[in-house]
């Protein structure tokens, strides 16, 4: 893919000195973000340097120091932004517990329940513009932190991608199914077909995947945004599946959704005790961040649903 | 030790929740049908409420802590 379209004077600045002038990434006189959009569209493309990287930029950029300078400034706000969100304490606990508890105590606006029972064909759709952002990339991210993980862990994090990624099978490869089912519908399945139609909400839950992903002293929160992710997956991809039945969009999108009813009942037994679980018992000091990590895939996930309820409500 | 031979099951019984499995299971449901596992982990009913029996399908997590299994 291609650079997205700048949303702001920063990012077009960005995209520009990305095309053709790196060095002034890291220039102080680049001008200010003038939105939420302008910062997420840009750390979005920096971060796609690291993930499939982009046409119109150079593959050497990955690892250019004006771009990590950039990056590194952009990354310290969001997470900044991200642990203020949190204004809660991580519970104590026997682990597997309490984070299912933890899980289940979070209330917030569900697009799947409003799928399942109220959206348009046109909704549904304009949903499906929205996951693909993640969902054609689906457990990447993750995959970063394999190296970074001790024993018991990683074997439970490796077991849980080995299924993500198809178990040898490229047919069953988790986003390869969700390419298939986004042609079913008549959508594009290009990787980054959408970006430019994403809100920031989107962009940053995306973001917020990728810093944890790529910050080895993140480790702990991303473990924990992966089993939130799986803890909250199955009753939605029901409700999900259940939805694009109503409406009678094609079976491979459904079969997507189907699939991670009892797929995501799996992962998130694996995610919790033998991950985030194992992954306490040998460094229990990482207990708050991936509890940090559980809230910011779920506060995340309500900003993108309110963000979207009020768009089609607005729309209405 | 300091490379020590890890306890590791192939079968688990989550608190609360599913029989975990691990390899490609073939599972024969109460009525007697045959199921086989499309993926090298899979999750078994316990509580007997799924939608998907004989997989798990998340609904224990709906019912009271006393009717879980």
């Amino acid at each position: 893919m291609m650079l997205p379209k700048p949303r702001g004077a920063f990012s077009a600045e960005v995209f520009e000195a990305l095309r053709s002038a790196p060095s002034r990434l890291a220039d102080t006189s680049l001008p200010e973000a003038e939105n939420a959009d302008d910062t997420a569209i840009a750390l979005w493309a920096l971060y796609e340097l690291h993930f499939r990287g982009l046409e119109d930029v150079e593959e050497d950029l990955e690892w250019h120091p004006a771009a990590l300078q950039l990056r590194a400034r952009l990354e310290s706000d969001l997470e900044a932004r991200l642990r203020a969100h949190w204004v809660g304490t991580a519970p104590q606990g026997d682990f597997a517990e309490t984070f299912f508890a933890f899980v289940a105590d979070h209330d917030g606006p569900s697009l799947a329940r409003f799928v399942q029972t109220k959206a348009t064909e046109e909704q549904v759709l304009d949903l499906l513009r929205m996951r693909s952002i993640y969902h054609l990339k689906e457990a990447d991210p993750s995959a970063w932190v394999v190296p970074r993980l001790p024993t018991v862990p990683k074997a439970g994090l490796v077991e849980l991608l080995y299924d993500e990624y198809g178990a040898g099978d490229p047919n069953r490869l988790h986003h390869h199914l969700f390419a298939r089912g986004m042609e079913s519908v008549g959508l594009r399945s290009e990787y980054g077909a959408y970006v430019d139609d994403a809100p920031a909400e989107v962009l940053e839950q995306n973001n917020a995947m990728a810093l944890f992903g790529l910050h080895r002293r993140l480790r702990g929160a991303a473990m924990g945004h992966l089993a939130a992710f799986e803890a909250t997956s199955s009753m939605p991809s029901r409700r999900m599946a259940a939805g694009l039945e109503r409406l009678g969009l094609d079976t491979a999108m459904i079969g997507y959704y189907t699939e991670h009813v009892t797929a995501d009942a799996a992962h998130e037994q694996v995610a919790v005790r033998a991950i985030c679980g194992a992954l306490l018992d040998c460094e229990p000091a990482l207990w708050d961040d991936v509890f940090f990590g559980a809230f910011t895939c779920m506060d995340q996930e309500d900003r993108v649903a309110g963000h979207l309820l009020g768009r089609w409500q607005e729309a209405a | 030790m300091t490379a020590p031979e890890f306890e590791h099951a192939d079968v688990e019984l989550c608190p609360g929740g599913p029989l975990l499995l691990r390899g490609k299971h073939v599972v024969r449901d109460a009525e007697g049908r045959i199921h086989q596992a499309t993926g090298p982990l899979t999750a078994v009913c316990r509580c007997g409420k799924s939608a998907a029996r004989p997989w798990c399908d998340g609904t224990h997590k709906l019912l009271p802590e006393d009717k879980r299994p």
